[in-house]
């Protein structure tokens, strides 16, 4: 292993968390992630390689999947952001290029974001005040691009209405933080 | 304590609780339920404030959100906000109001002088009065009349208060809750749609809450009651209280703002005060009511005289009288409910004066048909109105409140919103929705002009049935409850022609039907016209009680219909908003959202002073203990640079990964020059032009593999660049195959730059690569590995000019690679520097920046004219060959610096030859840039010059009219600093 | 505004960057005779009519599509929402 040590990309060398009533609110850097996107024409070859790789099949348009050791969400045209654990996939890239072939490109995207984690029952009314998504319609196992406090966002719904993930860039997680943070003041009552 | 004199039984407020508050000062109790104005009648008081202009006493005329008259300052310090509605404003205990635009007292008022030169100040009389001395406008008369005018005041401290944003989605949006839109949302409820219910309100259920009727055999606000806790248990119907929708917007989006905390002394901990929801409707259902208009007779301002139907509420559901006696003054059967209710509840009705001769009977006083009040008295309320009878007699009627009905306007102004026009209703006498609604929208109940009770039920339930069926989703037809149907019974009557005293037609902005008569008379007869003339229909109200008058008085003297005559339409918001609801929580340092680079935490550690760059904070220099100045910092970190190394963190450069089987090719396209022979390993300097040929974007292209580039842009313009490298993907070559990705934020990247840089880098770069000058030249690129194994970029690339390197790893481990160079670049006295260095160091080497890349700039005024490749099709290679952009003398970019060491060269000025006028016609080009170098210890500066490659030793003067200085500078190589490149390459 | 995205369905307006008339897709040929001519008329004679335009829109805050948006810029009815890659396709600017 060597030497350089990580931090969150909240500045810190262990992930935060903030609890609120109906509401938790973590930090979670542990998660590697590529981009993944099918060349022209090889579009079906890449899809069928890599999704027997990740074993589930990449999700469409507005979808998320989650896997035993891949997750997957749609974010263009042909094109994904692949998740697996940091710890063993940090190098998630690598593990994705040779599968993808000359079927895709694959860009590392790990430090290009940071991760919150937000579980409980007043996600949504935490959403509902942060972004435009109709996120009391949104499914398990979607996920969509959304911008909140003006930082362009993903937003994940790993379970509707109770489980999400906010993957905002690494450089503005303060201000991102700081959104979500004060809106879940305002909507869990102390 | 104050006896609520006028307080009645009943009512919806609880009696038996009490709040205590204050206004002017002056303590009253008032119960849970009331509002300022309700409980400020129960207390027997009238007068409520001065008039805009006059300075008239005015008292409450409405008894909902259209009030005119009876605005306060609520709150004090930072919370402190004019212009309140007392009518709107929910009692709480301890709650503080203030009257407004009167000094030193309400009773007495020293600018109510202003009444007695109302001949000066008619309707547009500071065009016509002020005109000379033409100085004296801005420095006399406009700071008295706008000290004179004016309503309330803010402390200009800031608002301690928060203020949200949301986002809400529904099937059906039910705009109002009264009874049109509780039928309407009960039936789109029961069928299952997602409904949001909005009333700006705080008892829900609109005029069924102000009546004496009963609806379904129950009560009609028990009727109300119940229809709300039924919506309220559905999941399916989000009820929102205190929610004014103010606006209807684009495709079914409407504004609204919910007031969470308004009627509390602050907001609960963590709360906002208010929110502001932007609801995305699939279909919206107007259900906005009427409001009553007045009629106006000579002194119908004086306080006590207000709308009949406000004055019924207040009896009816704050349990209120407006006085001990009262009358009634209309011309339509509504205004008779009044007397009816008041009589009921023992309030003692003088009269019943109603304009028509055929005016229908009253059971316990006296009616006056054919009847009209032509004056009104008393000082500071009112005591007495005078009328004259259909027989011609005057006769005095003695009463302390009169209400006036002179029938009732839908409400349509959120129709308007999308320029709608309203269109007239012979029966109503009043507008009522057109056809070009917004899209999605439909109108019910009053707002459409069902003005029975049964008619808002009806067609609240109809529009809700047909708006759900333009969804696929069928809805039962309800029961409607039994109601009263009553017909509308009206005869227009507008104003009062005879009269002493003006005639008030808009008591917000003091405009009579005299001042409408001016406007005629100076031909301002079109609406719009009218309304900039004389102000009427303008500030917090915007005329919501007053335009109807005013069209009718102009139609009369233009003798032309109403609709002919026109009307205005709406604007949002429907009613005033804080701006806090607008801002939400993007107010102070949260304005806009900051990024931090990964050396963000040390930098803060090291004391870095920093810079906003876009979003980006960026570290613009590290002062050290003992200096003073910013110039002693940069400078030290300028020289120790290139003396022997410094670091920079550069992570903010905009990086593009580009892969395809045709990314070269698609390079090729994007940039001026070319990219397809790039080396794998290697780095190039790329010039993106606009397609009119002017430069657009700077940076670097290095080749990771055959099929694998990392592009840079400009910190500023990395968005841009990235959208419009899609741009060119998508729609110019759709079919290269090219994928493009951002990971600006996926790399922290740090220049390494300096003589002693390669030394350092090989300190932390793994053993295994070679870094000397024969194995990793200027301009090459590599993925390594540095501190045992972490992976990293390395790219031979230099902006300072110095022998320099840019290094990445994974951005987690930024903050401990800048601490790693630190430490390694101790024992050669390592610098880190800022911005301000950074850009010392480049105009020194005569790097083109934003500066030079102002959007008039072309390749040929860089310097760079020949890296336009004529051999391939890029983006602005045609248009850079216009002639006009190749002139012989064309700008070119040179250094300058100052003939005398001890002057500055500015950036911004204008170069003017030696000898010659300094005018635009002799200018001969400009500095973009300039600096202190401390390597030359002498003040420089790049720019363009007319010819300017071949004007070297030429002495200008560098001229700046606006400051009146003129510094004489020589034309100068705009390489100061090792112009043949060696150490870069070193 | 709502655009509705031939992928993602209706989206808010906010969510996109605008950037004008579609005919910017029709890029003139750079090695024909009159190119000069062709490229200063694509880059400075384009309509701007008070009705029906077909415009490109940006997909910045979502999939980074660009759209070609068929807009009245009177009503803001929109009449259709087209992938601009298909209609670059389209209109043979693929191989």
């Amino acid at each position: 292993m060597h030497k350089l040590k990580a931090i969150t990309p909240l500045g810190r060398t262990e992930p935060k968390t903030d609890n609120f009533t109906g509401l938790s609110i973590t930090e979670n850097p542990a998660r590697a992630l590529a981009t993944l996107t099918a060349r022209l024409g090889h579009e079906t070859a890449c899809t069928a390689q890599v999704s027997a790789f990740i074993g589930c099949d990449l999700p469409g348009p507005g979808k998320s999947v989650v896997g035993e050791t891949y997750g997957a969400i749609w974010i263009a045209p042909s094109s994904w952001m692949i998740e697996a654990d940091h710890t063993g996939h940090e190098l998630i890239a690598q593990e994705l290029k040779p599968v993808a072939g000359e079927t895709a490109s694959v860009v590392e995207q790990t430090d290009a974001w940071c991760r919150f984690d937000i579980t409980g029952s007043a996600a949504d009314d935490l959403f509902e005040r942060l972004c435009n998504v109709d996120v009391r319609a949104m499914n398990s196992d979607t996920a969509t691009r959304t911008t909140i406090h003006h930082i362009g966002c993903y937003l994940w719904c790993r379970k509707a209405g109770f489980e999400y993930s906010v993957l905002g860039p690494r450089s503005s997680a303060g201000s991102l933080h700081h959104a979500l943070v004060e809106v879940a003041q305002a909507v869990c009552p102390v | 304590m104050n006896k609520q004199i006028n307080r009645l039984n009943g009512g919806l407020i609880d009696h038996d609780q009490s709040l205590s508050f204050k206004f002017d000062g002056k303590r009253f109790q008032g119960h849970p339920g009331d509002t300022l104005a309700s409980a400020l009648l129960a207390n027997g008081v009238r007068l409520m404030g001065r008039s805009f202009k006059y300075h008239r006493p005015r008292g409450v005329l409405t008894s909902g959100s259209e009030e005119p008259n009876a605005l306060v300052e609520l709150r004090s310090s930072g919370r402190q906000e004019p212009n309140t509605r007392a009518t709107v404003a929910e009692l709480y205990d301890g709650l503080a109001a203030n009257s407004q635009n009167r000094w030193p007292s309400l009773e007495r008022d020293v600018l109510s002088i202003n009444d007695l030169f109302s001949n000066f100040l008619t309707a547009g009389f500071y065009y016509k009065t002020f005109m000379w001395p033409k100085a004296f406008w801005e420095k006399l008369y406009e700071p008295i009349i706008r000290n004179a005018a004016g309503l309330g005041s803010i402390t200009g401290e800031d608002d301690p208060d928060v203020y949200d944003k949301g986002f809400l989605h529904c099937d059906l949006l039910v705009i109002g809750a009264g009874p049109a839109g509780l039928m309407a949302a009960l039936t789109a409820g029961r069928a299952g749609a997602r409904v949001i219910l909005a009333d700006e309100d705080f008892v829900l259920g609109g005029r069924l809450n102000a009546e004496s009727i009963e609806v379904g055999g129950v009560a009609a606000s028990d009727w109300a009651a119940h229809a709300l806790a039924e919506l309220s248990a559905m999941d399916n119907v989000r009820v929102l209280p205190r929610t004014t929708v103010i606006g209807a917007f684009d495709h079914g989006i409407y504004g609204a703002v919910e007031r969470i905390a308004d009627h509390l002394p602050t907001p609960a901990s963590g709360q906002p005060r208010q929110i502001m929801w932007r609801i995305y409707s699939k279909r919206a259902l107007l259900c906005a009511g009427a409001t009553e208009r007045p009629i106006a007779f000579s002194n119908n301002d004086r306080p006590g005289i207000m709308l009949a139907g406000a004055m019924r509420a207040y009896a009816n559901r704050w349990a209120v009288r407006a006085h001990e006696q009262v009358a009634v003054f209309t011309n339509n059967d509504d205004g008779h409910r009044t007397a009816a209710d008041l009589i009921a509840k023992g309030v003692h009705v003088t009269a019943v004066i109603d304009t028509r001769a055929d005016a229908p009977s009253v059971d316990g006083t006296e009616l006056f048909a054919g009847a009209q009040v032509i004056g009104s008295k008393g000082r500071l309320g009112l005591n007495s109105v005078t009328i004259r009878t259909d027989k011609g007699f005057t006769r005095e009627i003695i009463c302390g409140g009169l209400a006036v009905s002179g029938g009732w306007n839908p409400n349509v102004h959120l129709t308007c919103h999308q320029r709608g026009r309203p269109k007239w209703d012979e029966d109503l006498a009043a507008f009522v929705p057109g056809d070009n609604l917004p899209v999605g929208m439909t109108v019910a109940g009053a707002a459409a002009g069902a003005m029975s009770t049964y008619g808002a039920l009806r067609t609240g339930a109809e529009g809700a049935i047909a708006a759900l069926s333009d969804l696929d989703i069928p809805a039962g037809v309800p029961e409607l409850p039994e109601a009263e149907d009553s017909p509308v019974k009206l005869r227009p009557f507008w104003h009062v022609s005879e009269g002493k005293g003006r005639a008030w037609i808009d008591l917000q902005n003091d405009v009579t039907v005299k001042d409408v008569k001016l406007a005629h008379q100076e031909n301002y007869v079109s609406v719009e016209h009218l309304k900039r003339y004389t102000t009427l229909g303008m500030a917090t109200d915007q005329g919501k009680t007053s335009n109807m008058a005013g069209l009718a008085v102009m139609a009369e003297l233009t003798g032309k219909s109403i609709p002919e005559t026109g009307t205005t339409i709406f604007r949002p918001p429907y009613t005033p908003m804080a701006m806090g609801a607008l801002a939400g929580r993007a107010v102070g340092k949260h304005f806009h959202p900051v990024r931090e680079t990964p050396s963000h935490k040390w930098a803060i550690e090291q004391g870095a002073v920093f810079t906003e760059v876009g979003d980006w904070l960026r570290a613009q220099w590290f002062p050290k203990e003992g200096e003073t100045h910013w110039r002693q910092s940069v400078d030290r970190e300028v020289l120790q640079t290139r003396a022997s190394v410094g670091v920079c963190d550069v992570t903010t450069l905009g990086k593009i990964d580009v892969q395809g089987a045709d990314a070269a090719e698609f390079l090729n396209k994007i940039y001026a020059n070319g990219f397809a022979k790039l080396a794998v390993g290697k780095v190039r300097y790329g010039l993106m032009l606009r397609e009119d040929g002017i430069a657009y974007d700077d940076g670097t292209a290095a080749r990771l593999a055959e099929d694998h580039f990392v592009v840079t842009t400009t910190t500023a313009n990395a968005v841009l660049v990235y959208r419009r490298m899609e741009f060119a993907r998508q729609c110019l070559w759709p079919d290269l195959d090219v994928q493009l990705i951002s990971t600006t934020e996926a790399w922290a990247q740090y220049a390494v730059a300096g003589p002693n840089s390669r030394k350092l880098l090989e300190k932390i770069v793994d053993a295994c690569f070679d870094l000397s000058n024969e194995a990793f030249p200027f301009m090459s690129c590599a993925e390594i590995t540095i501190c045992e194994g972490c992976r990293a970029r390395l790219f031979r690339i230099s902006f300072s000019g110095e022998l320099a390197y840019e290094i990445a790893v994974p951005t987690r481990y930024g903050d401990a690679m800048i601490r790693a160079l630190m430490e390694a670049g101790e024992e050669f006295d390592v610098v880190p520097y800022g911005t301000e260095a950074l850009g010392v160091m480049r105009i020194e080497k005569g790097h083109a920046a934003g500066n030079e890349l102002n959007g008039t700039t072309t390749a040929l005024n860089l310097g760079m004219g020949r890296m336009v490749s004529k051999k391939k099709d890029c983006i602005g290679n045609i248009m850079s060959e216009r002639e006009g952009l190749n002139q012989p003398d064309a700008l070119r970019l040179v250094g300058f610096k100052p003939v005398d060491p001890g002057q500055q060269v500015v950036a911004g000025g204008h170069l003017m030859k030696a000898d010659g006028p300094v005018d635009a016609a002799h200018d001969q080009g400009y500095v973009t840039s300039a600096a202190f170098s401390p390597v030359l210890q002498s003040s420089i500066g790049i720019g363009y010059l007319k010819d300017g490659a071949e004007r070297t030793g030429e002495v200008l003067r560098l001229a700046n009219p606006l400051e009146g200085t003129e510094v004489k500078v020589e034309v100068v190589s705009a390489h100061f600093v090792d112009p043949d490149g060696g150490r870069q390459r070193a | 505004m709502i655009i509705d995205h031939p992928l993602l369905g209706p989206r808010d307006a906010q969510e996109f960057v605008y950037l004008g008339d579609a005919t910017l897709i029709d890029r003139p040929d750079w090695q024909a005779e009159n190119a000069a001519e062709a490229f200063h008329d694509y880059l400075y004679l384009r309509d701007n009519p008070a009705g029906e335009h077909r415009e490109l829109w940006y997909h910045e805050q979502g999939d980074r599509s660009w759209l070609v948006v068929t807009r009245n810029t009177l009503t803001h009815e929109i009449t259709s929402v087209e992938l601009a890659r298909d209609v670059a396709r389209a209109r043979g600017r693929g191989r």
